[in-house]
């Protein structure tokens, strides 16, 4: 518990000041305990098991896995156990070319919809920040509520709209834009537009708490001195709203990486994403120590960017300070 | 400068919003379509909605899952909010950034990962997996979204209130309950509608945590999906979007009245000092 500044006044009660120290120190140390044991029982811990059992022989859906760890007999049988690990899970990652496209194909998927989602996002971030005071708490809220109804009942909805005889296709065909239906559903395209709609918020709330905060009198400085608005545009907002611009990537790319609802609900059978064949691997195949490696690998692929977010967050935030 | 909005932001609000509600929106008018085609219009009927009361499976799925939702959302809140009060107040303690890495990490986590490593370790443990599995593994993401929604009530907090009290002898427990507690309540009641709607929406790590005898409404959407489009899901998906909408929006009027209350109050309070 961080101290409380006593001075003047407060020295008078210096006595139970000091008895009221005491007690908070003990309820202190249960106020962080709590969550603390919690987290590491139900989120630190599997990650260990999730690589124990990536070193272990392939056995389909046998569990338990050899070597076991008995903690009751020590080290001998740590050391046992350790001498008996084996990587032929992830050999037999590099052998079959499914698993390394599925990767780069993830990481490829999940830039590209990124990138499409800032160029969505700007405009959208930026009309709502330029938006009269008295309407901006509205369009917040209108950007958080398709974040509060179901992520999959948004995918879902794409469904009726992508199909070939869906309601874009007969849209497009009413208008005479074109004689046959478009195939877009079961395609990577229908992924990338899945994957911008659903992490549109994402980046859309980081962008607009950065451009609502922008100091507009670099602005209305640069118009007086003859700068055109797309000029001011350029030279001043987006360097200055470049924050927000990587804290919307971020949020927006890292999920995208490990996505499985969207390529397998508007994907088409050749559409490679990782996070798709892990729950293959793991369902359909039963392989619990190779889809425990795929899980891994992918923790791995996303260690930098999650420490670079995080970096980024706190360099933000001693700015704000 | 131009003052007012101009027709590129007017455009691009308009576009935005398109973008994001005109699915939502079209599929609830087709959850009123009397066609068993869920593409072509055969006039308004609520059938599908009839034909809901009578889907078993469907009515026991939605059950587990509001109980599932309620429980985690609980455990959730607590955890969450003990957790933004650690690392908001707590100055430095031994393992601070591993606390501060775990509260952040699973916000940004796949969820086939925190899926796999749970159902891992209820295997691990000799756990039979259901109903329990679900909820711990949904109170544990849904905890750090609660900490994050609560720590940012917390930032912007007067701690010369509590002090206050404290001055005046009241001890910890009662000042939390009576001072804090008030204070933060808006970003603690909209951390639990938060959890439970993640807990409400969530397919990916229900799958990997259930047993056979707990089956939620994800799951069940999703398997129905998988066989095609049906108008039936429709109506089940609208009703999900009618009640979280309501819900969302009642709190925050809610909220919103309390703060202009509270401000009043404050005002009143300040004018006969």
């Amino acid at each position: 518990m961080t101290d409380r500044t006593d001075s003047g006044a407060a020295a008078a009660f210096a006595v139970p000041a000091r008895k009221r120290k005491a007690r908070r120190g003990a309820a202190g140390w249960l106020l962080i305990a709590i969550p603390y044991a919690w987290l590491l029982v139900f989120f630190l811990a599997p990650f260990f098991i999730v690589f124990k059992i990536s070193l272990s022989q392939i056995a389909v859906a046998i569990p338990p896995y050899t070597p076991t760890i008995d903690l009751a007999q020590g080290w001998e049988s740590l050391r046992s156990a350790l001498a008996a690990f084996s990587f032929e899970n992830y050999v037999w990652l590099t052998e079959d070319d499914l698993y390394w496209k599925s990767y780069l194909s993830s990481v490829w998927i999940a830039g590209v919809s990124t990138a499409i989602t800032l160029l969505v996002g700007y405009p959208l971030a930026y009309g709502m920040a330029r938006a009269p005071k008295a309407w901006r708490a509205t369009l917040l809220m209108l950007v958080i509520l398709p974040f509060w109804t179901s992520f999959l009942i948004r995918v879902y909805a794409w469904i009726g709209i992508l199909k070939n005889e869906g309601l874009l296709n007969q849209l497009l065909m009413a208008l005479g834009l074109i004689d046959d239906p478009l195939t877009i559903l079961n395609t990577n395209i229908a992924v990338y537009i899945g994957i911008v709609y659903s992490y549109l918020p994402f980046m859309v709330l980081p962008l607009y708490a950065n451009l609502e905060k922008l100091d507009t009198s670099l602005l209305e400085a640069a118009s007086d001195l003859g700068c055109p608005p797309w000029r001011a545009f350029w030279t001043i907002t987006v360097p200055l709203s470049v924050p927000g611009i990587v804290a919307g990537c971020f949020l927006v790319f890292i999920p995208a990486v490990g996505e499985f609802v969207i390529p397998d609900l508007l994907g088409g059978s050749d559409t490679l994403m990782i996070g798709k064949t892990l729950w293959t691997e793991f369902f359909a195949n039963r392989d619990w120590p190779v889809s425990s490696a795929v899980a891994v690998i992918l923790l791995l692929l996303l260690v930098v960017p999650i420490v670079l977010f995080q970096n980024q967050q706190q360099r933000s935030a001693e700015k704000d300070r | 400068m131009r003052q007012g909005p101009s027709w590129f932001n007017v455009t691009s609000l308009v576009l935005g919003f398109s973008f994001l509600y005109l699915p939502i929106v079209l599929l609830v008018i087709y959850s009123f379509n009397d066609s068993r085609l869920v593409t072509v219009w055969g006039g308004f009927s609520t059938r599908w909605y009839v034909e809901l009361l009578d889907n078993q499976q469907l009515l026991d799925a939605a059950w587990v899952t509001v109980r599932v939702a309620f429980t985690s959302a609980s455990v959730a809140t607590v955890l969450g909010t003990l957790a933004a009060i650690v690392l908001t107040r707590s100055g430095r303690f031994a393992g601070r950034t591993l606390f501060s890495g775990m509260v952040y990490a699973p916000l940004v986590m796949p969820e086939v990962i925190l899926g796999l490593s749970l159902l891992l370790l209820f295997v691990a443990i000799d756990q039979a997996r259901g109903f329990w599995t679900i909820m711990i593994a949904h109170t544990t993401f849904a905890m750090c979204y609660v900490a994050v929604v609560v720590q940012s009530r917390l930032a912007g907090f007067d701690r010369s209130l509590e002090e206050a009290a404290q001055d005046l002898g009241c001890p910890p427990l009662r000042t939390f309950v009576s001072i804090t507690l008030p204070l933060i309540l808006p970003g603690v009641i909209a951390g639990w509608m938060l959890a439970f709607t993640l807990s409400l929406d969530d397919l990916v790590i229900a799958s990997f945590t259930t047993g056979p005898e707990a089956t939620t409404l994800p799951m069940k959407i999703y398997s129905q999906v998988r066989l095609g489009v049906t108008p039936e899901i429709n109506a089940v998906c609208t009703i999900l979007v009618a009640v979280v909408t309501v819900g969302v929006i009642a709190t925050s009027i809610a909220t919103k009245r309390h703060e202009v209350r509270r401000e009043r109050d404050m005002r009143r309070a300040e004018a006969q000092a």
